[in-house]
Formats: C-alpha cells, sequence, structure tokens
C-alpha cells in the first residue's frame, strides 16, 4: 500500500468519525440559527443557548437532580417488578398447564393494547402518587418479558436438555444451568423492549397526574407557557433515555459475553 | 369450539368481574358492574357520542401513521441505499430513537396548537423512527448475491432498489410497522389525556371528571379493543403480503 493511500485511508476513518458528530452539530447550529433568525417566534422555539442556560441553572438549584432521580426511581422501580415478575411468570407459563391456560389469552390479548387508556382507572382505584405510576409502570412494561420468556424458554434446544437429564441434572440444575442461560438472549431482548416502555409510561403518567419528575415538570412549564422550560424538559428526557438505553446494551454485552451474538453489531 | 377454550380465562374473569360488584365486594364507584359498563356502551353508541369522539381519534391516528409509514420507509431505505444519507441521518436516528416520545406531547401543543394537527404531528414524530429502523435494517441486509446478479442482468440502479432492495426490507419493515401502530395508539390516548377537545381520550379524561364511571370504563375497553383489532388485522394482511416468501 502506497502512502497517499494510507493517507486516504486515515483521512476517510476520521471523517467517519467526524461524520457522527458532524450531523448534531448541524442539527444544534441549525436549531439556534432558526431561533435567532425571527422566523419563528421565541415561544415557538426558544434558543438552544437559553435552553442550555436554563438545563444548567435548575441544575444548580437542585430542581434538576430531584426531577431526574423521581422520574428514575419510578421508572425503575416499576421496571424491575414488571422484569421480575414477568420472568418468573414466563417460566411458570411454560412449565405449568394451568398457567399457560390462565394466562395466554390473557397475555396475547393484552400484549397489542395501548394500556395507557385504563390510567385513569387506576388512578381512581389507586390515587395519584407513586403506587399508582409504579402500577401503571408495571402493568405496561410486564407484557414484553412474559412474551419473550415463553418465546425464549421453548425455543431452547431439546438436545441440551435431554442430555443435561440424562448426565443425572436434577430440575432445579436444569432450570438454572441450562433453560435460563439458553434463554437469557431471548429474555434480554424483552427487558430491551420494556425498558423505553418503562421510561414513556413514567413521563406520561407524571404529565398526567402532575407533581414532581422530569414529566410534571415539563407539564408545568407547558401550562406557565414556558417555552424554555418545555425544550429543557425534552432535552433532559432525551439525555436519560439515551443512557438507559446505551447502559441496557452494554449490561447486555457483559451478560452474553459467551454467546456468539456479543460480537453480532447491535442496531440500537 | 376450540376457539371458545382458548378464551375461556377472559370470559371468567368477565364473570368474576360481575360477580364481586355484584355481591358488593367492591365499591361500584371503584369497579361498576360489567353489565352496567355494556348499557353505557349500547347507549353512547346510540347517541353517537363514542362514533364521532371515535371517529375524531380514528383520523388522527390514520393520518399520523401515514405519513409516518411513507416518509419513515422512505427515509431508512435511502440511509441503507445511499453512503452520505446515512452518515448524516444515523447520528439523528441514533439520538431520538431512545427519547420517550410522550415527552413530545407539550412540544407539538407549543407548534401546532390543542387541535388535530398537533396530535398528528405527534403520532407522526412518534412512530416514524421505528419504520425508518425496520426499513434501514430489512434494506441493509438484502442479499449481496441478488443485487449483483440483478447488475448482471442489466437493472438500473433505481430498479434495482424497487425490485431487489425494497421486497426484500418488506419483513422488517413490515415488523417495524407493527410497532408503530402500538405506539400510535398509545400516543393518540395520552395527547388526548392531557389536551383534547374530542376523541376517545378527552371522552375519558371527561366521563372520569363527571364521575359517571361506567361509561368511561365502558370508553377505556373500546380504545383497548380497537387497538388489539389493529394488531391482529395488520397481522392477518401481513400474512397476506408475505406469502410469497415460503
Amino acid at each position: 500500500m502506497t502512502l497517499p493511500e494510507l493517507a486516504l485511508r486515515f483521512l476517510r476513518s476520521v471523517s467517519f468519525a467526524g461524520a457522527r458528530v458532524f450531523s448534531i452539530v448541524l442539527l444544534a447550529a441549525l436549531w439556534e440559527a432558526l431561533a435567532r433568525s425571527g422566523v419563528v417566534t421565541h415561544f415557538q422555539l426558544p434558543a438552544l443557548s437559553e435552553v442550555i442556560e436554563r438545563i444548567w441553572s435548575d441544575g444548580v438549584s437542585g430542581d434538576l437532580w430531584i426531577n431526574t432521580g423521581l422520574t428514575l426511581y419510578r421508572a425503575m422501580v416499576g421496571f424491575a417488578i414488571a422484569a421480575a415478575g414477568g420472568i418468573v411468570l414466563g417460566m411458570a407459563m411454560s412449565r405449568l398447564a394451568l398457567a399457560r391456560w390462565f394466562f395466554d389469552p390473557i397475555i396475547s390479548v393484552g400484549f397489542p393494547m395501548p394500556k395507557i387508556a385504563f390510567l385513569p382507572v387506576v388512578i381512581l382505584w389507586l390515587g395519584v402518587f407513586d403506587i399508582s405510576k409504579i402500577t401503571m409502570i408495571v402493568f405496561d412494561a410486564i407484557f414484553p418479558v412474559v412474551a419473550a420468556t415463553v418465546i425464549a424458554i421453548q425455543g431452547v434446544e431439546r438436545e441440551l436438555i435431554w442430555s443435561a437429564r440424562n448426565m443425572g441434572a436434577n430440575e432445579r440444575e436444569l432450570l438454572w444451568q441450562i433453560v435460563l442461560p439458553a434463554a437469557l438472549p431471548q429474555i434480554m431482548t424483552g427487558l430491551q423492549v420494556a425498558l423505553p416502555i418503562s421510561l414513556i409510561v413514567a413521563v406520561v403518567t407524571e404529565m398526567l397526574m402532575g407533581g414532581y419528575g422530569l414529566g410534571g415538570a415539563m407539564i408545568t412549564a407547558s401550562r406557565f407557557a414556558n417555552s424554555t422550560g418545555v425544550f429543557a424538559g425534552i432535552v433532559e428526557i432525551a439525555i436519560v433515555g439515551y443512557a438507559l438505553v446505551k447502559a441496557m446494551a452494554l449490561i447486555r454485552r457483559r451478560l452474553l459475553i459467551w454467546h456468539q451474538e456479543a460480537n453480532a453489531p447491535t442496531t440500537v | 369450539m376450540k376457539w371458545l377454550w382458548r378464551y375461556s380465562p377472559l370470559l371468567l374473569l368477565a364473570a368474576a368481574w360481575q360477580l364481586v360488584s355484584y355481591f358488593d365486594l367492591v365499591s361500584s364507584t371503584a369497579l361498576p358492574p360489567l353489565s352496567d359498563v355494556i348499557r353505557a356502551w349500547i347507549d353512547m353508541i346510540k347517541d353517537g357520542e363514542i362514533l364521532s369522539n371515535g371517529a375524531a381519534s380514528l383520523i388522527r391516528l390514520g393520518a399520523g401513521l401515514g405519513l409516518s409509514i411513507a416518509i419513515g420507509a422512505v427515509l431508512g431505505i435511502g440511509m441503507a441505499w445511499w453512503k452520505p444519507v446515512n452518515i448524516l441521518l444515523a447520528p439523528i436516528v441514533e439520538i431520538f430513537y431512545p427519547l420517550p416520545k410522550s415527552a413530545l406531547i407539550p412540544v407539538t401543543v407549543i407548534w401546532l396548537g390543542f387541535g388535530d394537527s398537533s396530535k398528528i404531528l405527534l403520532i407522526f414524530l412518534g412512530c416514524m423512527l421505528p419504520v425508518t429502523l425496520g426499513a434501514f435494517n430489512g434494506a441493509r441486509a438484502s442479499e449481496q448475491v441478488l443485487v449483483w446478479s440483478a447488475r448482471s442482468m442489466g437493472a438500473g440502479r433505481l430498479r434495482m432498489l424497487w425490485d431487489v432492495v425494497v421486497p426484500s426490507a418488506l419483513p422488517e419493515l413490515l415488523n417495524g410497522i407493527r410497532t408503530a401502530i402500538a405506539l400510535s395508539f398509545i400516543l393518540l390516548v395520552s395527547s388526548e389525556l392531557i389536551v383534547a377537545r374530542s376523541g376517545f381520550g378527552y371522552l375519558i379524561g371527561f366521563l372520569g371528571a363527571n364521575g359517571t364511571y361506567d361509561a368511561m370504563y365502558a370508553v377505556v375497553f373500546t380504545v383497548a379493543f380497537l387497538g388489539f383489532a389493529a394488531d391482529r388485522i395488520y397481522l392477518l394482511l401481513v400474512q397476506r403480503m408475505l406469502s410469497w416468501r415460503q
């Protein structure tokens, strides 16, 4: 390989990395320019610099951390309950005929339903505090986990189970050492679907019930026609969502390091 | 008969609901008897309340979803087919994909007010990315062998796009659209619950505030059923469309 070719290749790889940042910087610059140009009013689109200033001042006053903490707390508690409950229910459904008979139609009918429509019912039963927000999150996030667990356990190769039985594994060993590890990739996929749902529902319930939290802060800002506050909220929620999804992908790679898919490129 | 057996647990739950409220085990405001809910539903069908609000909701849903499918599919296939488009859009898709879409509700209200257009924009923005990502992944994975053989048979670049890349992107694209349909119902109902003057979400909020809980339950179950039915009908259509793949 000649020197010019090497130089070209180097330039190309640099410009590739640059391009990733480039379009984000471009988007930010467009935002700032559009806001300052006067084509749109300040109410419709406050300048990015103002939004960042607002986030900064929220951070200094501590509101940002309280709101982020509360939203994360609700989303993560709901997610954890949905994950644990969903995996247990999925396992029960794949082992016990009675559980399968009872829950299978409920899951298959309930999964595609817009569960958020039940929010007023949950408020009616449980009030407007954390308990009803978390209940709503669990109600929404548990379906993909159950469905993924059932499919995952069904998909475990018969040969694996037979040979484990043949080598004298008892039922408990079979479950913990064979079935669950083999089902883990698909269960993780279900969890990766459930996590963004938890955050979506956390934000919606906060918007509808008010109070603290990132969604609540956004809807309060919108009631006072404070559009800087609304845009600050969207940037904050975007950052939280991005961090959570990336963290989940990282955990997946860690947990499934033994699996061939750890080397495969991820889509999100 | 098999069908009845399969869904019998749902009938069991419905019977349990009716019995629990019949014997006053829970307060009838928190859980009105199923028979009252059905009666309220029939009344609302008769006076047209559910139909007019339902039509308002479904128009928003259809417009937003249609836009997101059309533009999302074009963007996704464009990203897979032209490198510059990919370089420009991939980082933006990556940032916005994990954004909890419900956070867009106040923003669309700021831009377009409380009417139909803000809900359509919300559904469009919220549902576009799953479609884009599905189209992108599908088109990217279209088999190189097919592309080569089409090229060697003298297919032009656009011809190839239409005849080879689009069909092989279809399964993943259709999967992305299924996610988008589920998402569109969630966004529709939550935005209507927060700000609207018509639609299912508005009706639920209005009836709840009035304390006519049997009617509220009727609307809640109507929306839930529509979401479920949309998914099942879509799956049937997909099976039709993909029958050539065997």
